[in-house]
């Protein structure tokens, strides 16, 4: 259960470098059960503000659920604790409302609008587009953008609520490899410069490896790595968690890079 | 806060623009209903002109036969197709909303079926009850469609109220008034079996003053606390996932719109019979033309739906002369042109 979730006071939202609130998040014991099976079993870990954590592993290995537990979207077992707003983004299922991307941000502000929606409001929405670079496409329609301009636009939705803390759910997973590295770059630019608590679901190991500064891998529900790419990413822990061979090598900034040796169902699995 | 960029100054424009247009529509909405209601009351058995009805309608006319004619007959039944109207179109709004669904509305999900096996259950056995039947077939026809409403829920609940397991509840909730029904029609006797099939097509012509209030009495109420929703109802066309994430209690907000539905169709169709077009259509003209934001597609829907029953209103009047055509049949006769110019100017691949 959630113990707290406070509000964070109101923060200004200027430009990059603007240091906002600390976010802090305490993960304790956390379990999700879905009728018998249990997804996520006693995960605990903490993080805090200006860093970026990947959560990765397998599919169906209790990421998902456990981020929607330290929402507070879930019910679950254990103890989430947060200090600061959180913002989630869930997993991108594509966006059919016929909404203009300008509504689509001010509902990020949705406790603050009314039957009127206040000047300033109109003035946060546009300076956080503004922010992403996307104020040109203040008055298209969600459904008529790409999949990466649609991502920022929910980035940006995600940002105008002054979230201290923002958990994301595969927000690369629909987006070509340009749009993967820039946003990633832009989530760790958030973390860095902003101050923000990011914790983002990945499947690409290098990219989390490249772009966080720890990796959380769960495999069947439990926790079974925590640390930077470089301590989590073992040809062990790809064969534990991932069930393939692998060899890990370094790129010339000395981030790991996952090699994977032979794909699984080609004649000589180990 | 920081300078804006050119693009957000033009953003900025854009937005202020886009809410000048959509405030000027919904102006010319209002404009075209006043006039609709006006050529409503000049149209009957004697044909009034215009602009002497509109006076009288102001309260400036002086010639007493007119101003009893308007205000004793017409006018109570040219403000019924306008509350009905805004009631039908506000209730498909909601639940094409909630449900997520663009079919939804009372008359595809039940809630009407529900409200017609009321009004004929009175009709057949009527005779059995203390109440007359000018207030008994109402009554019934309302709680009904309440009765419809809450079985919709609770079926659909028993599995979360997801938009789907709601639809398929109402559906099969539609199917079951219709063969309950179709089972008293094959009962009834001839001359109740009339009074049903008339009933189901829906009629004005049997508004009244004080049945005018109670409808504008129950909408007085409920549009602010739908109103209230209309941010939230926007997030929730994003999908539950995404309007969760926003802080909203989803379960919260679509159970009040359910409630709004049962309530604001139960009066519409009690008083006037059930009329299917205006919810299904009303709602996705005010989308075409206003666009998604609740605040304004809601009473976007409401105009129109009332302009749709109001035209349909004069339409049934005119159609044959001395004769009136039910209006459940007429609004379906010049909705779906309308409907389908719209369908075919609109280029968009979303709903």
């Amino acid at each position: 259960m959630i113990a707290s979730r406070h509000a964070s006071p109101s923060l200004s939202l200027g430009p990059y470098g603007t240091v906002s609130t600390m976010g802090r998040i305490a993960v304790d014991s956390v379990t999700v059960r879905y009728g018998d099976r249990l997804a996520v079993d006693g995960v605990s870990f903490t993080a805090r503000a200006g860093d970026v954590v990947a959560l990765v592993g397998p599919n169906g290995s209790g990421k998902s659920s456990l981020l929607r537990a330290a929402a507070g979207l879930l019910r679950c077992g254990g103890q989430v604790r947060c200090d600061g707003r959180i913002a989630f983004l869930p997993q991108d299922n594509g966006a059919r409302a016929a909404l203009t991307v300008m509504e689509t941000v001010l509902l990020g502000r949705i406790r603050a609008l009314g039957m009127r929606v206040p000047e300033t409001e109109v003035a946060h929405a546009v300076s956080t587009l503004d922010r992403l670079g996307i104020a040109d496409l203040a008055m298209r329609l969600v459904p008529e953008l790409s999949g990466g301009q649609r991502q920022l636009v929910f980035l940006a939705q995600m940002l105008a609520s002054e979230p201290a803390i923002l958990l994301l759910d595969e927000p690369t997973s629909a987006l070509d490899l340009r749009n993967q590295l820039s946003l990633l770059s832009l989530l760790r630019g958030l973390a860095r410069g902003c101050g923000l608590l990011v914790i983002v679901v990945l499947h690409d190991l290098n990219a989390a490896a490249r772009f966080a500064d720890r990796m959380l891998v769960l495999c069947n529900g439990r926790l079974v790595a925590d640390g930077p790419g470089g301590e989590v990413l073992t040809e062990t822990m790809l064969a534990n968690v991932y069930g393939i061979r692998a060899e890990i090598g370094r790129s010339n900034e000395g981030v790991p890079l996952v090699v994977p040796i032979c794909p699984i169902g080609c004649g000589d699995d180990p | 806060m920081a300078a804006l960029s050119a693009a957000g100054a033009a953003a900025r424009d854009g937005w202020r623009r886009l809410a000048a247009r959509r405030a000027a529509m919904l102006a010319g909405g209002v404009a075209f209903l006043a006039v609709c209601v006006v050529l409503d009351a000049a149209t009957g058995p004697a044909m009034l002109p215009p602009a002497v009805v509109a006076r009288s309608v102001l309260g400036l006319g002086d010639d007493p036969m007119v101003n009893a004619i308007v205000w004793s007959i017409r006018l109570p039944v040219a403000l019924m197709a306008v509350l009905v109207g805004a009631a039908l179109g506000l209730t498909g709004a909601v639940m094409q909303t909630i449900l997520n669904n663009p079919l939804a509305s009372s008359y595809t999900l039940g809630v009407s079926a529900g409200a017609g096996f009321g009004a004929a259950l009175v009709i057949v056995v009527g005779t059995a009850l203390p109440l007359p039947e000018a207030q008994a077939i109402p009554l019934s026809a309302f709680l009904f469609a309440a009765l419809a409403c809450a079985a919709v829920w609770l079926l659909g609940g028993l599995r979360g109220a997801t938009p789907e397991t709601l639809v398929l509840a109402g559906i099969a909730l539609m199917f079951l008034f219709q063969a309950a029904l179709a089972t008293l029609q094959f009962l009834a006797s001839p001359e109740a079996l009339q009074q049903i099939v008339f009933w189901l097509f829906g009629s004005l012509q049997r508004a009244t003053w004080s049945k005018l209030g109670i409808v504008a009495a129950v909408l007085v109420v409920a549009v602010p606390m739908l109103m209230r929703d209309a941010w939230s109802l926007t997030a929730l066309r994003f999908g539950d996932d995404r309007a969760a994430a926003l802080g909203i209690g989803v379960r919260g907000v679509r159970f009040r719109g359910f409630v709004f539905v049962s309530v604001a169709t139960g009066v519409a169709v009690a008083f006037v019979g059930t009329i299917g077009f205006v919810g299904l259509v009303a709602p996705h003209v005010a989308r075409m033309l206003i666009g998604e934001d609740q605040r304004l597609m809601l009473p976007g829907a409401a105009l129109t739906g009332a302009a749709l029953l109001s035209v349909a209103s004069v339409a049934s009047k005119t159609i044959s002369p001395g004769a009136l055509f039910p209006i459940g049949i007429v609004t379906a006769l010049i909705g779906v042109p309308f409907f389908a110019w719209l369908i075919i100017i609109s280029r968009r691949s979303h709903w």
